[in-house]
């Protein structure tokens, strides 16, 4: 199991929710995954209904089993800082750097530094040790920026080496790609059973393997109960309307008589059976066109009361179940 | 007539959002721009599209501006190739008068004429061949924004539409270009260029002698970080810059003040789901802050019901009456939920949370024809009150494989429980939003079930977003109105 877990997936698809609920499921008896957030969006703080992360790493949660779940919100210009420090001892010249506008600059406007930024901390949290030679982590979860961006995001270290062709920012950049490139990391995409964000799926994966980025497994989120199947669809439609008018009334529903409480059901009811037939046709389509990815695939329930923290460990439950654990 | 309106829950009744009527403000002549602005998956280039193409189609000449639009999509316009110009779509209703131009963006090409316009050949040619001005226009974070506005900008410059459409790409960081005039400001008025292009200008490191102490051994910290090669690229692309530089801030400054102008509207896009509604209200908030127009919000995806006077919870009572008389009907003969008079059951509803399972008792249907299963329709009329309908049941006539009509009314019934729990969940996240902004006017666009790649597509879609109805019930029971 890769120790960098690496969560991407087209906007509106759940990416954090799945990202977080990853975190949690890997955390099982005695481990300690860190989960890591790069947009700048606080998400993570929402998920776990807690107040916003500040530049910290700082326990979230107890999984269930007992392990635990630390965040980072990661932001850019305090880690610019922190490393000048780390690296170089240059917590005073950062300052100065600071006032400079430099460090704005730097986390602004120069290409891609905001970038290796973000993924040297998530490499850094990776490869940290404590005294005793053990890993502080055992697993690091990084809610990624989207599919269409993320294989430039981890990529950035490649460019920034070539660009810095020599000197600590072009070794640093070397060193960042030897964690994103081996077999430590796994990307995974999340998805929907919709046609754009399979697509996109599509692309991203084809992406990373042209960047010789490890894909990791393919998570289809929010799929809605199937309530009826093809034959009973088929059936619903050869069925007369004045047959459901009498079943709907023998229910409790009203009258099947014309214009009686359940005859007037009986058309809204159809036409939703229309709509979900149709839906469950393209998500018949989608669902076959990613077993053709030749991924692991799993798949994720839509919570019918929408996601709330109870709902995360469900879905962290749903994980482990499936072995993406 | 809602007979059982007395024992739903207690009706919390929410002042209804305004309503966003869309054609008067595609109409008005004096609306020159739209942006719609939103977070990602929720169908902004869709709602950009179906605008353009609705105002086109009312007798506006139109460009839709587009960052990165689904590939069908694209093709269904004509903009699948990246050439930075606006190109006539074709296959609109063109009656009114009006046409329809669409492009999508080229983040590069982009940049790369505002260099060439901005430079003399032989200083463009250094920019454009300098690997950190490569790096840099090739599309990391932020370059995005600032191309898609420098492209209105321009677009707005040739004053050839009476209306452009702007898509814009998809973050949070969408709104980033409203701080590029301030950035690029503070950092042109900064030391740092001056750092910066100094060495370059003053003829190398020569030039370090005449900088301060300070600022030598600050170019000594950069040069010691980024290596002296990468220090010398960004030198040489921040010199050759340099009046580019100028030129850019002055049009990030129009283009701000454009934005700002009474002839601009902003749409916020969003689906009616938690995290999209919230990055909805961090734009609207976004914008008022930064004193932008906002014409109102379009609320994607919305789920109606055509029978929503049914709740969830009774339609799954329902199915669950089925399910049991059925049971019955197997072990006694009894008839005991036969039709009832035309009030609603009284039996306690079922519990909201109980998921529908993926297919009812016995084992799977084949494809046996369903003639013969059930009473002809012609018979319905008259016998509509007495036990028909039974010959249907499959358990008593010892056919598993068919399903009875009792078993799919109550599939039909689960599928409506899960659409009203989709609803009324749709419903508190809408909510949620007015009722912490009730400036803003909402339009409501239904659902659709696929995705949309043609003009028909959009043109349906268009039809929908003026509407300038509510698909989500008001209020919080969803009961009355229909049955009345």
């Amino acid at each position: 199991m890769s120790r960098l877990q690496v969560v991407s997936g087209k906007g509106g698809t759940g990416k954090t929710t799945v990202a977080a609920a990853l975190a949690l499921a890997l955390a099982t008896e005695g481990k300690r995954t860190l989960l890591v957030e790069v947009e700048d969006r606080q998400g993570i703080a929402q998920l776990f209904e807690t107040e916003a992360l500040p530049y910290e790493e700082r326990k979230i949660a107890v999984a269930p089993g007992g392990g635990e779940v630390f965040a980072l919100a990661i932001d850019p210009e305090l880690a610019l800082l922190d490393y000048l420090q780390m690296f170089y001892k240059l917590g005073g010249a950062g300052r100065a750097l600071k006032k400079l506008g430099a460090i704005d600059f730097a986390t602004t406007i120069a290409p891609g530094l905001r970038d290796v930024l973000l993924t040297g901390k998530a490499c850094e949290a990776v490869r940290r040790k404590d005294k005793a030679g053990r890993f502080v982590y055992d697993y690091v979860v990084m809610d990624a920026p989207p599919t269409g961006r993320v294989t430039r995001f981890l990529n950035v270290n490649d460019e920034v080496a070539g660009l810095a062709k020599i000197g600590p920012i072009h070794n640093q950049a070397q060193a960042v790609m030897r964690v994103l490139k081996s077999p430590e990391t796994a990307v995974h995409l999340v998805t929907l059973l919709e046609e754009m964000p399979v697509q996109e799926t599509a692309d991203g994966i084809a992406e990373l393997r042209a960047a010789r980025l490890p894909v990791g497994r393919v998570v289809v989120n929010m799929v809605r109960p199937q309530v009826l199947d093809a034959a009973e669809l088929e059936q619903i439609r050869g069925t007369p309307r004045t047959a459901f008018a009498r079943s709907l009334s023998a229910a409790g529903l009203g009258g099947a008589r014309r214009g009686g409480h359940a005859e007037r059901l009986v058309d809204p009811l159809l036409r939703q059976a229309e709509e979900y037939a149709e839906r469950y046709e393209l998500e018949h389509e989608q669902r076959s066109v990613l077993g053709e990815l030749g991924l692991p695939l799993h798949e994720l329930p839509l919570l019918a009361e929408g996601m709330d923290l109870a709902g995360l460990y469900e879905l962290a439950t749903e994980l482990r179940k499936q072995g993406m654990s | 007539m809602s007979p059982d309106a007395a024992h739903d829950a207690p009706r919390h009744r929410l002042a209804p959002a305004r309503v966003l009527e869309l054609d008067p403000l595609l109409d008005d002549p004096t609306t020159r721009i739209v942006v719609c602005c939103g977070s990602g998956g929720v169908g902004k280039t869709t709602t950009a599209a179906a605008l353009g193409l609705r105002a086109a189609e009312r007798g506006r000449k139109v460009v839709v501006l587009t960052i990165d639009p689904a590939r069908r999509l694209a093709q269904s316009m004509g903009i699948d190739s990246l050439d930075n110009v606006p190109r006539r779509v074709k296959g609109i209703d063109d009656t009114a008068g009006g046409e329809l131009h669409a492009m999508m963006l080229d983040m590069k090409r982009t940049f790369d004429e505002i260099v060439e316009a901005h430079a003399d050949p032989e200083r463009a040619a250094a920019i454009l061949s300098n690997p950190f001005y490569q790096s840099l226009s090739a599309g990391f974070a932020g370059t995005q924004e600032y191309m898609a506005m420098e492209k209105l900008g321009q677009l707005r410059a040739r004053d050839e539409w009476d209306l452009i459409v702007v898509d814009t790409p998809p973050s949070r960081s969408a709104l980033d270009f409203l701080d590029a005039p301030k950035r690029l400001g503070s950092f042109l008025d900064g030391r740092l260029i001056r750092l910066l292009t100094a060495p370059a200008k003053l003829g190398g490191r020569a030039g370090m002698k005449f900088l301060n102490v300070g600022m030598s051994m600050m170019t000594g910290t950069l040069g010691k970080l980024l290596g002296g090669q990468l220090l010398k690229d960004v030198q040489t692309f921040v010199a050759a810059m340099d009046t580019t530089f100028g030129g850019f801030r002055t049009r990030a400054d129009a283009t701000y003040k454009l934005l700002q102008a009474p002839g601009t509207a902003f749409l916020v896009v969003a689906a009616p789901e938690r995290d999209a509604l919230r990055e909805a209200a961090y734009f609207v908030e976004r914008l008022a802050a930064e004193r932008m127009p906002l014409a109102g919000l379009v609320l994607n995806r919305v789920h109606g019901s055509g029978a929503a006077q049914l709740s969830a919870e009774r339609a799954l009572a329902a199915a669950e009456n089925l399910d049991e008389s059925r049971i019955v009907d197997q072990h006694a003969g009894k008839a005991g939920l036969r039709n009832s008079p035309d009030t609603y059951g009284s039996s306690e509803p079922a519990e909201p949370s109980a998921p529908a399972s993926p297919s009812g008792p016995g084992s799977p249907a084949e494809e046996a024809p369903t003639d013969g299963a059930v009473p002809g329709d012609e018979a319905g009329h008259e016998a509509d009150t007495d036990g028909a309908g039974r010959e249907a049941d499959a358990g008593r006539a010892g056919v598993p494989a068919e399903r009875s009509v009792d078993e799919l009314t109550a599939g039909l019934l689960r599928l409506h429980a899960e659409r009203m729990q989709l609803l009324s969940r749709e419903r508190r996240t809408r909510d949620r939003f007015t009722a912490l902004h009730p400036e803003v006017a909402v339009a409501e666009v239904a659902a659709l079930p696929g995705d949309v790649h043609d003009l028909t597509g959009l043109r349906d879609i268009g039809d929908r977003l003026a509407a300038h109805r509510h698909e989500l019930p008001e209020g919080g029971d969803g009961q009355s109105g229909a049955e009345a």
